[in-house]
């Protein structure tokens, strides 16, 4: 393998800055990369190499006569498919979007453009950011580098691969209700879903717009931090993005954890967790209180056990609606052979959309009919309000929360995609995060039988600083981000 | 059976704010051409989200406190989901629970009485795009996708065909005064559904409704009003049994055809609009708003009654219409304030029968307020007789030219010379014998009739006063 493509952001930063390498070579690269490992695993639905090599070659030149060079100028990225890529098509995994070309960037892609970032591909997902295997993707499944029969998580499983085999130095994910962090931690990559409000939305293709986040995935912490400063911000076209400051995320990242208070919420170490993930997350703490930090192992969230329940109400029920303009009229997958338009309609949603999609499509119309709106969404909004205030207080007495990314490792292809139930139960422990609307990260924390796990940082709304604090110091202790796939 | 009318309206209007509700591409597409006004927002493309249009709200919170609305402090955006093509969203984004204003009023002249209507509710919502039939297709145009429109609902108390037009005369005079909207019915700008049944007298009864829809006139709506309560009281003496159901207005045929029945409804799905934090409207906000308001039409009535000491039948017909009121007043300025009542006259008089003879709005009248004031100038200080200048008016609303050039163009001066006076007086009296010896009879009609011929001969030139003394000094004094 070549080296360059394993290069983090800061290190590539730090070279093309002296010249020592140029933005083509990086590019080639990991396009070479892409190249050798796509039919293995499966990561991206659209490589660019022209359009990447061409940014490439502008950024050389630019470098050649500026000495302003911004840490993400010439670093090859990976985007996820659901955020959208002017005249690059953006299909959300999904035979509804498959030829679908944005007239627009999201915000979060005009911010790396203004880097002068270069975009190499766009990657696999599930069905419209829907489940956690990237098995529900409309094309094909994307494998788990550390072991290619099993998952690699989802929804942003090409992401979390795409970094976890250095067939880019960066990727951008969306996060829903794990779907960044649960693929990070099965895929051994840093990701973390800020806090709602703290990256700009406009652009996103919508599942559940009051979860959806979108956010880094990196191979260290540093490089989550400088991706972390190109896309945070408040944005007009955004009203759920919020106006407070962005601070350098890079500021706070020192290996000492003194004076932290970490605490470990219970509930999360749950009933049918996998042994050796309770195991790797109990020596993981462990070595947070060695770098100063005092863990209280007795924190609680006692409502926890309701947030499944009410994330299957809420992310549906948006859904429903927002899944509600891919009628065949407009854009999109159409189907021609229908004799009048609500016939049209009904075929190309019929044809357009993937069983797991249709499936939360069903569940959010139901739960917001007359006469089921009180039961459901209006109790899940209750819960949610409960949860939130949960959070809050226990933020009061921690600064930050940790728990497993998830309660197993990655699963193997196929385990769970006839049972709905067990699929979403993979979530278990990111959800409650989107619901109450704080940030998270996973990070690398060990591996059982040779598959990754990963450990999640909670944190108070809008303090990402801590959350990189705490990742940073635990990285700079341990190596595990330094392992790479057996490929 | 007796029956009483149970009316509910719904108004949309859209608002004349320059850019959409949630997007920044231009309401201005009347003469546009199909899909030029669009944007990935108003197209509902993947990924875009709303911004709200703060003017719109202001708009809307201004409406409400004219309507004598509560403004929610705390107000919200909610999705209203059902299919159509005309949706870019397969949702619209409306207001259920937290509208921006709730239980107001306004007050319509009820035979002569005054009667209070209450308003249940103002929001804010957005238009959908305009639909084209052709044949067994149709197309989308997507310009109006998006343009504010404010939906005002009034309660079920009204009761009558006359009222439910009076109603919405009197909620079009407001908008217009606010400036908010055009309140063009024909254009599509100002829009009314109306919820009708009846009831035996005096019952408190509610039987089932009709929704009527594709009322594009206030004459539409107040004959689809009488059409329907009609209809309805002959399926009921008939014995037969009403339905809930959404019926069409088809003006051609003046009658309403049932388009769906209620229990097909869809279920719109309503839930608050997550892309859109709730709207906190902050009270001193809404009191400078207040403080601000322009003044509106009962307020304005009240000042031309004492300002202008007119009658409250002038007050009322004047300030029906903010164009008409600003006419009057546009004119007055350039005048002495004690014609008020002569410019009053001749407003409501001649230049009204003109205007609706021509079917002409006073805005787009081609005499203009300073036109008029000069016109009345030339009566005042005696240049043209109060016949000649009806003529004067007709013409200049015609033509569009000045009176005092008519004048000199059709030699309409009038004539206060006695001599030439005399002259015609002599003939006329020569002409008419049987009318003299009427006179002399002492028939005091034949003096009117003989005055007259004397105006026709001079076409309406003369100077009648003096047309009158020197009659009679002519017939011998008498």
């Amino acid at each position: 393998m070549n080296e360059l493509c394993q290069l983090t952001i800061h290190e590539a930063h730090e070279l093309l800055k002296r010249r020592g390498i140029s933005s083509v070579e990086l590019t080639k690269a990991t396009l070479k990369r892409v190249d050798e490992l796509e039919s293995k695993v499966h990561a991206c639905v659209t490589i660019t190499e022209d359009i990447a090599l061409k940014a490439a070659e502008k950024v050389d030149n630019y470098i050649k006569t500026s000495n302003e060079i911004t840490p993400l100028t010439g670093i090859p990225t990976l985007i996820k498919d659901v955020i959208c890529t002017k005249g690059i098509r953006t299909t959300c995994s999904s035979k509804m979007l498959e030829n679908f070309i944005p007239p627009y960037n999201a915000t979060v892609i005009e911010k790396l453009k203004a880097q002068k970032a270069v975009i190499i591909g766009k990657t696999n997902m599930d069905e419209f950011a829907m489940g956690s295997s990237t098995e529900h993707s409309a094309f094909f499944p994307t494998h788990n580098p550390w072991d290619l029969s099993r998952v690699p998580g989802g929804s942003s499983g090409g992401s979390a691969v795409g970094i976890a085999t250095d067939e880019a130095i960066y990727a951008l994910g969306s996060d829903t209700g794990g779907s960044i962090r649960q693929p990070a931690g099965f895929c051994s990559v840093v990701g973390l879903k800020p806090t709602y409000g703290r990256v700009s939305r406009f652009g996103l293709v919508a599942f559940a717009s009051s979860l959806d986040q979108i956010g880094p995935i990196t191979k260290d912490v540093t490089d989550c931090a400088l991706v972390m400063n190109a896309i945070a911000g408040y944005d007009p076209r955004d009203s759920t993005s919020v106006p407070y400051p962005v601070p350098d995320y890079t500021r706070q990242l020192i290996p000492d954890l003194k004076g932290l208070r970490i605490g470990i919420p219970q509930e999360y170490f749950v009933e049918g967790m996998q042994k050796e993930v309770r195991a790797a997350l109990e020596l993981a703490i462990g070595k947070l209180q060695e770098l100063g930090a005092e863990i209280d192992w007795e924190a609680h969230l006692p409502h926890t056990k309701y947030a499944l329940a009410a994330y299957y109400i809420l992310a549906p029920s948006e859904a429903s609606a927002n899944l509600a303009r891919y009628d065949g009229v407009k854009y999109g997958f159409s189907h021609q052979n229908a004799s009048n338009v609500i016939e049209t309609t009904e075929k190309t949603r019929q044809f357009g959309f993937g069983p797991e999609v249709k499936r939360r499509i069903m569940l959010g119309t139901y739960a917001l009919s007359a006469g089921y709106y009180d039961a459901y969404y209006l109790k899940a909004q209750k819960v949610r309000t409960l949860i939130k205030q949960e959070f809050d207080q226990a933020f009061q007495k921690y600064d930050a929360l940790v728990a497993p990314t998830s309660p197993t490792t990655a699963f193997k292809l196929g385990e769970k995609l006839e049972d709905p139930m067990q699929m979403y139960l993979s979530d278990v422990c990111t959800l409650p995060i989107n619901i109450a609307g704080i940030p998270a990260i996973s990070i690398p924390a060990g591996f059982a039988n040779g598959l990754p796990i990963g450990m999640q940082i909670m944190g108070k709304p809008f303090d990402e600083e801590t959350l990189l604090h705490i990742a940073f110091a635990y990285e700079q202790a341990t190596d595990w981000h330094k392992r790479k796939p057996p490929l | 059976m007796i029956y009483d009318i149970v009316i509910g309206l719904e108004v949309h209007a859209q608002l004349l704010t320059k850019s959409k509700m949630f997007c920044s591409c231009s309401t201005d597409y009347v003469n546009a051409p199909p899909n030029t006004h669009v944007c990935p927002v108003c197209l509902a493309m993947p990924g875009v989200l709303p911004a709200i249009n703060k003017k719109a709200v202001e708009y809307t919170v201004m409406t409400a406190l004219a309507l004598n609305c509560t403004i929610l402090e705390y107000t919200k955006f909610d999705r209203k989901s059902y299919f159509y093509p005309d949706l870019m969203k397969g949702y619209q984004i409306s207001q259920y629970d937290a509208p921006i204003g709730k239980g107001g009023w306004l007050t319509i002249d009820s035979n002569g009485v005054e009667k209070k209507i209450n308003i249940t509710r103002v929001h804010l919502e957005e238009d959908v795009a305009k639909l084209w039939h052709r044949g067994n297709h149709s197309l989308i145009d997507v310009n109006r996708s998006g343009v504010p429109l404010m939906e005002t609902v009034s309660e079920p108390e009204i009761s009558s065909p006359e009222e439910a037009r009076d109603y919405l005369i009197k909620l079009r005079n407001i908008l217009r005064y606010l400036g908010v909207s055009t309140g063009n019915m024909e254009e599509g700008s100002f829009r009314c559904d109306a919820n009708i049944s009846i009831r035996p007298s005096g019952s408190k009864e509610f039987l089932p409704k009709v929704e009527v829809k594709n009322m594009n006139s206030l004459r539409g709506v107040y004959q689809a009003m009488a059409y329907e309560s009609k209809r309805q009281r002959e399926v009921l003496d008939e014995g037969g049994k009403l339905v809930q159901e959404t019926r069409g207005w088809i003006a051609e045929e003046g009658i309403t055809v049932s388009q769906r029945a209620k229990e097909y409804a869809n279920d719109y799905r309503y839930f608050p609009e997550p892309d859109l934090p709730p709207l906190v409207l902050d009270r001193a906000r809404i009191e400078e708003i207040r403080a601000k308001l322009p003044e509106l039409p009962e307020a304005r009535r009240e000042r031309f009654m004492t300002q202008y000491s007119l009658p409250v039948y002038d007050g009322n017909i004047l300030t029906n219409s903010k164009a008409l009121a600003d006419y009057f007043e546009n004119c007055l300025k350039l005048m002495d304030r004690s014609k008020a009542k002569v410019l009053s006259n001749w407003m409501l008089g001649d230049f009204s029968r003109l205007l609706n003879a021509t079917n002409t709005e006073v805005e787009n009248a081609k005499i203009s307020p300073e036109q008029l004031a000069e016109m009345l100038g030339l009566v005042d200080n005696n240049t043209i007789s109060g016949p000649a200048a009806k003529e004067v008016l007709e013409e200049m609303f015609h033509s569009g030219k000045r009176a005092s050039d008519i004048v000199v163009e059709r030699k309409l001066s009038q004539i206060s010379d006695a001599t030439e006076i005399k002259e015609v007086v002599k003939q006329v009296i020569a002409d008419n014998a049987k009318a003299v010896a009427d006179y002399n009879k002492g028939k005091q009609q034949a003096l009117t009739f003989l005055t007259g011929q004397v105006m026709k001969a001079t076409r309406g030139r003369a100077n009648t006063a003096l047309v009158r003394e020197i009659l009679i000094q002519e017939l011998g004094g008498k």
